[in-house]
């Protein structure tokens, strides 16, 4: 699959091409620089110190910048390997989709200690264990999606385009390139940017952590933060929020742009649409000479290469498969294998299962009591949080939705304001309650909100723009206005959008409990009462059943209200307000 | 000449779980010969897209075998290249890229991929349009691609499946041309041609033998060889005289012999999905006519495609508001009578009709009532028909059930609780 496929003649080296290939250079190089840092000597004693000085800023800029690029490998690595299996073997499906399922709604910022020791004893003595722990937090918070999202796609594949892979006898890998991979691209490319925007949050909560007493720090701009945080330091907070505003549009303009303007290419229907997205930087690429024959010379040829491979490969394991399925006991066969691979799986989980219900044995009755209590309170902040979003969100995002002139010029703003780590913001806040002597138990709440309401703004205002014009019409005809307009026009039409972003903001809202009840500035500390403060003061303790209870109660909260609430006004929005 | 496919004893039946299966194809054997054009025919629903399926090796028959060349194909059909109704183009790749992935199975190098698939994009018109992509074309276009796609890898049998259907009339029948001029002056290798379709006129106009499958399940009713000379003129007499014939094939009932002591035990007839207003315009147009009128001829006149015009007669009969016999159509008393009467009056007949003929209605109708609130989900019912039909087609016989009863006002329905209750109980 070519990335361009357009004529050669037709370019000519220009004054952009020099600028490509310096570019290149750099690029090569820092990334060099930056891995080196990555695998230096470490222990929780003597580590790496943050220098708060702007001058390191762009060094810690591009070490948070490869973290998250690495993170972001991984997940699509995971997403084709995992979606490709759940979708493909019917075994496989019953039991990845749901494990999926409860990945996507547990909170994984709770699992970040437990990885980081895992990590570290991986990596003894070396920062690649914390660096490892770091990704994988970010890499948590992007696969889930984005499986998801490829996993669709599979199944959802047309009949008839399925069908014509099979008559003109494609093996698994040709379809895999010339069919499921495009078809999902848009999807993907779509959900690895919300994905990406989302991992911030998580860039910035897990590069500064304090685990079992001990305090860590990665070399990074959410540490450079964190450590100007408790230095007090108000002029170092503000350049690394400069820091990663720059990041998050550099990469959006570069990076994600113009993937959304290629992956266009990969559209299913067959007429051409008239508001095509544009990138000031792909046709940059797409004209230049230097990126044609890079293309040419070494991404073809690697890819010829690849695909050949991968061809034979495919050729035989169908090969294969056929003798496998000539055997007259196809089912005993698939049966036994089905068996071996479910106690394999048994037996995997047996251990971590049967130590976990050890530490809750030991554990006073009274005190689950009280976890569940605390869980109650996080939960209630999380409802909160999402009923003072919806209040605003509402009117505004419909306001911006039905305008195109407004939705065209805050759509991109709002759309950096999602990716922005909230957790960034959270020391201003902190000391305007401070400084107001706010009550933290509610104030929490609106950090939690900080980070969470872009979710529901974002989903209102294209539920309001996907409006068909035809209805605006025939209310104003009927002179349906005010608040009558609202519920038998404006209400129901944005619903299932409504939905959509609700529930990603719950998912946000518990996340963030995590790093919103409990915060500092310099020296005070201010903590409110709910399982998330819970859960981030054993961790920094290194309480172990303590850790694994809190997480648990919160996993179950995410679950059960996931299943009664979110699950049921999915359905709804589904059957009754579906625009088609 | 040897059997280039061999079709013998297919049975295909759709299991439902815990229930008696629902068969779609009953017994078939088609063997088909190198040289021939093969038409396959029938109403839509009569499983002749699921045997063309069968035939390229995508779906299996529940029983039965089909050879090629003599073996019994496992997978897919090594010898058969398809053609789409809905063209199945990859939108993201280029005219010449689609044709090359005719070729992607099959050992040659990049080069000579390329050179075959230009010849055939050449073969099939489509010279110039190399580096276009499917949403540049118009759907003539994308069907060449598609069958350039289906051309290049040289199959001994090419199926296509209603790949007509899709065109504007002027498009297809300039398509169906080229298709014929490249088959009779050979060249392509092709040594066969099966086409599924519901064109009654296309298949006499293309096809050397047609084969005619009746409804649910589907059989071969007729296997008949068309020996007019070509290139034929669709308005000569023998021409004529051959559609007629395929029209009366088509519409005969199957009579299957059931003692009706057993009326639980009846098998459901599936019914014709035709809105109520399409019915009454049908009947109105009928009586403004006021003559006794070949089918074709009828067809013709109202410039409708068998797809939607048998499925009128099919209701129109079923309701005993017009019958046919030999071919030709005509109206009863109480198809004149619906005819001319007014909106009201229409219902009340629709009604008395319906509860008369389709004794499943009657049996709703008796089930509402012995409840005391007068209600009963619509799964209750969908089940009763699942028996029949599998899930998926009950709840679309369901909905026309519905549909029905509401315009002859026997039942009500709330969408929302998914409930069926009678009229009068509001």
């Amino acid at each position: 699959m070519a990335v361009f496929t357009a004529n050669v003649s037709k370019r000519k080296f220009s004054i952009a091409d020099c600028f490509i290939l310096i570019f290149i250079f750099i690029l090569f190089y820092t990334i060099l620089k930056l891995g080196a840092g990555m695998s230096i000597p470490f222990s929780p004693e003597q580590q790496p110190a943050m220098i708060l000085d702007p001058s390191m800023l762009p060094y810690y800029a591009g070490r948070s910048l490869l973290r998250m690029f690495i993170a972001f490998g991984a997940s699509l690595l995971f997403t084709f390997i995992y979606g490709y299996i759940a979708a493909k073997n019917k075994f496989a499906q019953k039991l990845l989709i749901p494990l999926l399922d409860i990945l996507q709604s547990v909170p994984v910022l709770g699992f970040l200690s437990v990885t980081i020791v895992a990590f570290m004893a991986l990596f003894p003595g070396s920062l690649l264990g914390v660096e490892c722990a770091s990704i994988f937090a970010i890499f948590t918070g992007q696969a889930w999606n984005m499986t998801f999202s490829f996993y669709h796609s599979l199944i959802t594949a047309p009949e008839d385009l399925q069908e014509a892979a099979a008559v003109l006898h494609l093996n698994w890998w040709q379809k895999l390139i010339h069919l499921e991979i495009p078809l999902s691209m848009i999807g993907l490319v779509w959900n690895g940017m919300m994905s990406f925007g989302g991992g911030w949050f998580f860039l910035a909560a897990s590069e500064a952590i304090s685990v079992l007493g001990e305090n860590i720090h990665l070399p990074g701009v959410g540490s450079f933060l964190a450590s100007a945080v408790e230095a007090g330091d108000m002029e170092a907070i503000y350049y690394s929020i400069a820091t990663m505003l720059i990041m998050i549009i550099l990469v959006d303009q570069l990076f994600w742009r113009p993937l959304v303007v290629w992956s266009q290419k990969f559209k299913l229907e067959l007429s051409e649409s008239d508001d095509v997205p544009s990138s000031f930087i792909y046709n940059l690429m797409h004209r230049s000479v230097i990126i044609h024959l890079i293309n040419k010379w070494i991404f073809s040829p690697l890819g010829s290469a690849i695909n050949y491979i991968l061809n034979q490969l495919a050729d035989f394991s169908n090969f294969a498969a056929k003798g496998f399925q000539h055997g007259t006991h196809r089912q005993w066969h698939s049966y036994a294998l089905q068996i071996c691979f479910s106690i394999w799986f048994i037996y995997l989980i047996a251990g971590p299962a049967q130590e976990a219900f050890g530490m809750l044995a030991a554990m006073e009755p009274s005190e689950l009591l009280a976890i569940l209590q605390l869980g109650f309170y996080t939960f209630i902040r999380v409802m909160i949080a999402l009923f003072l979003g919806l209040i605003w969100t509402i009117p505004v995002g419909v306001k911006i939705g039905l305008t195109p002139k407004l939705s065209k010029f805050f759509q991109p703003l709002i759309q950096i304001a999602a990716s922005f780590p909230a957790n960034m913001l959270f020391p201003f806040i902190t000391i305007i309650f401070i400084k107001y002597n706010v009550n933290f138990e509610w104030g929490s709440i609106a950090l939690m909100m900080l980070g969470t309401q872009w979710y529901i703004l974002f989903n209102v205002i294209a539920g309001a723009s996907s409006i068909p014009n035809d209805l605006i019409e025939a209310a104003s005809i009927f002179n349906i206005r005010g608040w009558k307009k609202w519920k038998t026009l404006i209400l129901p039409s944005i619903f299932p959008h409504l939905v959509t972003g609700l529930i990603t903001a719950s998912g946000g809202a518990w996340n963030a409990s995590i790093v919103s009840e409990l915060v500092t500035w310099h020296e005070d500390n201010l903590v409110a009462t709910g399982l998330g403060a819970y859960i981030s003061q054993v961790t920094t303790e290194g309480d172990w059943p303590k850790i694994v209870l809190g997480i648990t109660v919160m996993c179950i909260f995410v679950v059960i209200i996931n299943r009664l609430v979110w699950r049921r006004l999915y359905r709804l929005a589904e059957v009754k307000y579906h625009i088609d | 000449m040897k059997n280039l496919i061999e079709i013998k004893n297919v049975n295909k039946t759709f299991a439902i779980e815990g229930r008696s299966a629902a068969s779609i194809l009953e017994n078939i054997n088609i063997s088909i010969q190198e040289g021939e054009f093969l038409a396959i025919l029938g109403p839509s629903g009569s499983g002749k897209s699921t045997l063309m399926r069968i035939i390229a090796g995508l779906i299996p028959a529940s029983s039965g075998t089909v050879s090629y060349l003599g073996s019994p194909i496992e997978g897919v059909n090594p010898g058969v290249a398809m053609v789409f109704q809905s063209f199945a183009l990859f939108p993201w790749l280029s005219v010449l890229e689609n044709v090359m992935l005719g070729l992607e199975g099959k050992n040659l190098t990049k080069g000579e991929k390329q050179t075959k698939a230009l010849q055939v994009i050449d073969v099939v018109g489509l010279d110039g349009f190399e580096n276009a992509y499917p949403k540049e074309l118009s759907g003539g276009m994308r069907q060449r691609v598609g069958i350039g796609r289906a051309l290049v890898s040289e199959p001994d049998v090419l199926l296509m499946d209603e790949a007509f259907s899709a065109l504007d009339v002027l498009t297809a029948e300039n398509l169906r041309r080229d298709l014929l001029e490249l088959w009779l002056d050979k060249k392509i290798p092709t040594k066969a041609i099966i086409l599924v379709t519901h064109g009654i006129e296309e298949a006499v106009y293309m096809a050397d033998r047609a084969i005619i499958l009746s409804k649910s399940p589907a059989e071969i009713i007729k296997d008949i060889n068309i020996t007019i000379p070509r290139w034929r003129d669709k308005k000569s007499p023998e021409f004529l005289a051959i559609v007629d014939e395929i029209y009366s094939f088509m519409t005969k009932k199957k009579i299957t012999a059931l003692p009706p002591s057993l009326p639980q035990l009846k098998k459901l007839a599936q019914l014709p999905q035709v809105s109520a207003g399409a019915l009454t315009g049908f009947l109105e147009l009928l009586e403004d006519l006021n003559e006794k009128i070949d089918l074709y001829k009828l067809a013709n006149r109202f410039m409708m495609d068998i797809e939607d015009f048998f499925p009128l007669v099919e209701l129109s009969t079923l309701l005993q508001f017009a019958q046919v016999v030999e071919g030709d159509i005509e109206l009863t008393a109480e198809g004149i009578q619906f005819a001319r009467a007014t909106v009201l009056e229409r219902k009340k007949l629709f009604s008395k009709q319906l509860l008369a003929h389709v004794p499943f209605v009657q049996q709703m109708i008796t089930i509402l009532q012995s409840k005391s609130n007068k209600k009963m989900n619509i799964e209750f019912f969908e089940d009763l028909l699942a028996h029949t039909f599998g899930d998926k087609k009950a709840q679309s016989q369901m909905a026309l059930l519905i549909s029905w009863e509401r315009y002859a006002e026997l039942v009500e329905y709330d969408q929302d609780k998914e409930q069926v209750y009678l009229e009068s109980t509001i």
